[in-house]
């Protein structure tokens, strides 16, 4: 019997659904291996047999947080994927907003009809057995996964920073090119993508385990930049984090 | 970079409309060069997300199974081209902005890598090569009786007097003609309606129409001959009032967008590509930037401090603006329908919701964002 899987949204831009929709033949591999029963974005079918959840986006109301748990009470094993699920995401920026400010800046004097409170990733309410990190999600990472949840092994995710990827890509570092990079304390596994783009590490697959705090520090004084300046421009990956 | 966050699905139109919204509100012209690559971005997200309506949502109803994995079993085929064809359109995306979902490279005033024109003369011979998947994507809608359903409203998308506008242009209605992109509030109201959190929007003559259909509509005679002939085979007629035709639309537009993004490559190799210089002043101001996404018009709005942050922001996403119609356009196929049985109903009225191939991930607000 094939497992039965259902993938679920939250608060988010469903681009990691699409990300593993955009799989190809390798999507085609996967649903040999599973029976997909419910996933809004591909199919109309809505069973909720499931024994295998795959999450992506934050909670972002107490409806959410109901949906959540009773999904958790139905699947075997949840899967999160990507930095909304894992960090809250972009979600998080509002944490650092009033809630009655934000409420009447986007639904006016309807506001009252609209219930929300601070955006938090999956695990803050529930426990998660595996998750994919990212904004959004790095496809090899998502096909690792869940291959290796289907065989019963531990997927190995990596637990050092971007910057041991990013220099062996051999790419001139940011901060000599006098930009800011989250690369020092970020998790690796996609690849240094971003600065191999010419742009900067969001930090959007969160923090290594044991960030080296010191040496990053340091890094900063040298071009000129404190914490808190970083903190403030990176809210965007680690928001739940700081709060 | 964040802005792209707001739809996973169309993440380069909504980078796109930002970018265009910051460079009017600071004063920026982007060069040709970038423009020319910010258009070819559009055109392989246009095709992606057409291709991924026609064949992974639509086509089921068509071929009559009950979703696209059911579809991989029966045919095959028609799945694996389906496959095909959106892989050549998200690589495409890939070359030029890193990634299909959140482009890395697009700034304000150009990208922080560019793409070498070896590597994108190689997207030419594909989509060059990708008619023969074209027209057996033309055959397979050829085959399908769409519901009969009159029910003319009004279009709206931009338009642009040099070409099928995806980038740039102003509104254009087909009830009362052009408004200025800059008073877009003057033509597009959002409300909040009590049961949704989706906004939904209207103008002085009611709930309207944007997307493929709208644009079909509206800028017709813009249209590539390629992609005339498609519309003249598949028996689209030129102004067509129904909507469950969108999905043959957005096929005419997939043929076009392909022409145009050949075109658009032929181009830049003719140009070559350059490093430029990218710098510019951060000042105050307000600016507004729309690009057509897949769905239709989506407008960003942003006003600037002379700190460079942003104080407020406004956008009107294409499927909010798609929502009243399709309550529009249900409230008048029901009567229609009234004496079939329920589960003919059903179906009816879902496959007229999807052919609007409404995107639930971003119509719902998130809106005047304050970040430094």
């Amino acid at each position: 019997m094939k497992p039965k899987v259902a993938f679920f949204d939250f608060t988010g831009c469903e681009g990691c659904q699409l990300q593993v929709i955009s799989l190809g033949d390798e999507l085609l591999q996967v649903l040999g291996l599973i029976e997909v029963v419910n996933f809004r974005e591909a199919i109309s079918d809505k069973r909720d047999d499931y024994e295998l959840a795959i999450i992506d986006g934050a909670i972002s109301t107490e409806e959410d947080i109901k949906r959540i748990k009773a999904i958790r009470k139905q699947a075997k094993v949840l899967i999160t994927i990507g930095a909304c699920s894992s960090l809250g995401g972009v979600n998080c920026i509002r944490n650092f907003h009033p809630k009655e400010f934000l409420l009447k800046a986007v639904y006016g004097e309807q506001a009252q009809h609209f219930d929300t409170i601070p955006a938090r990733p999956i695990w803050a309410e529930v426990p998660v057995e595996y998750q994919v990190r990212g904004c959004p999600i790095n496809q090899g990472e998502f096909l690792k996964v869940i291959t290796a949840v289907l065989t019963g092994r531990q997927p190995v995710i990596p637990n050092y920073p971007v910057c041991m990827e990013c220099r062996s890509k051999e790419n001139v570092c940011l901060f000599d090119k006098g930009m800011t990079c989250l690369g020092p304390v970020t998790r690796a596994g996609c690849g240094a993508i971003c600065p191999s783009y010419g742009n900067f590490c969001w930090g959007c697959r969160g923090l290594v385990d044991d960030p080296n705090e010191t040496s990053e520090k340091e890094l900063l004084k040298k071009h000129g930049l404190t914490p808190e300046q970083v903190i403030k421009a990176f809210r965007f990956g680690c928001g739940f984090l700081e709060g | 970079m964040i802005s792209s966050r707001i739809c996973g699905i169309c993440a380069v139109a909504h980078s796109s409309a930002s970018l265009r919204a910051t460079e009017a509100a600071l004063g920026i012209t982007p060069s040709e060069q970038t423009v020319l690559l910010r258009k070819l971005n559009l055109d392989g997200e246009m095709l992606q997300s057409h291709i991924l309506h026609i064949y992974f949502l639509a086509a089921p109803d068509f071929l009559g199974v009950g979703s696209v994995i059911p579809l991989a079993e029966t045919h095959p085929e028609v799945v694996k081209r389906a496959i095909r064809m959106r892989k050549l359109a998200n690589d495409l995306c890939c070359t030029i902005g890193g990634r299909h979902v959140h482009p890395i490279s697009a700034v304000p005033n150009g990208f922080t890598k560019l793409p070498a024109i070896e590597d994108l003369l190689v997207y030419k011979d594909k989509l060059e090569q990708s008619f023969e998947d074209l027209n057996a994507s033309v055959e397979l809608l050829k085959g399908v009786k769409l519901t009969v359903f009159e029910h003319p409203t009004e279009y709206i998308c931009l338009t642009h007097h040099d070409e099928y506008a995806v980038y740039s242009g102003d509104i254009l209605s087909s009830v009362d003609g052009i408004t200025p992109l800059p008073e877009y509030k003057r033509k597009i109201n959002e409300q909040v309606i009590s049961y949704s959190t989706a906004k939904h929007a209207h103008t002085g003559q009611g709930s309207f129409m944007v997307g493929a259909l709208a644009r079909f509509n509206n800028n017709y005679d813009k249209l590539k001959p390629q992609a005339k002939q498609v519309a003249e085979s598949l028996g689209l007629s030129h102004p067509c009032h129904n909507p469950f035709a969108i999905t043959v639309a957005q096929l005419v537009e997939t043929v076009h967008f392909t022409v145009a993004a050949i075109e658009r490559i032929g181009k830049l190799a003719e140009q070559g590509i350059r490093e430029e210089d990218r710098s510019y002043k951060i000042k105050a101001g307000q600016g507004v930037g729309a690009v057509e996404a897949p769905r239709g018009t989506l407008y960003h709005d942003y006003s600037y401090n002379k700190a460079g942050e942003i104080t407020a922001a406004n956008c009107i996403i294409p499927t909010a603006q798609n929502l009243a119609n399709i309550e529009f356009d249900m409230r008048a196929i029901l009567p229609e329908i009234w004496d079939k049985p329920r589960e003919e109903i059903t179906l009816t009225l879902e496959m007229l919701v999807r052919a609007y191939d409404p995107c639930i991930s971003c119509s719902t607000h998130m809106l005047e964002v304050e970040f430094e």
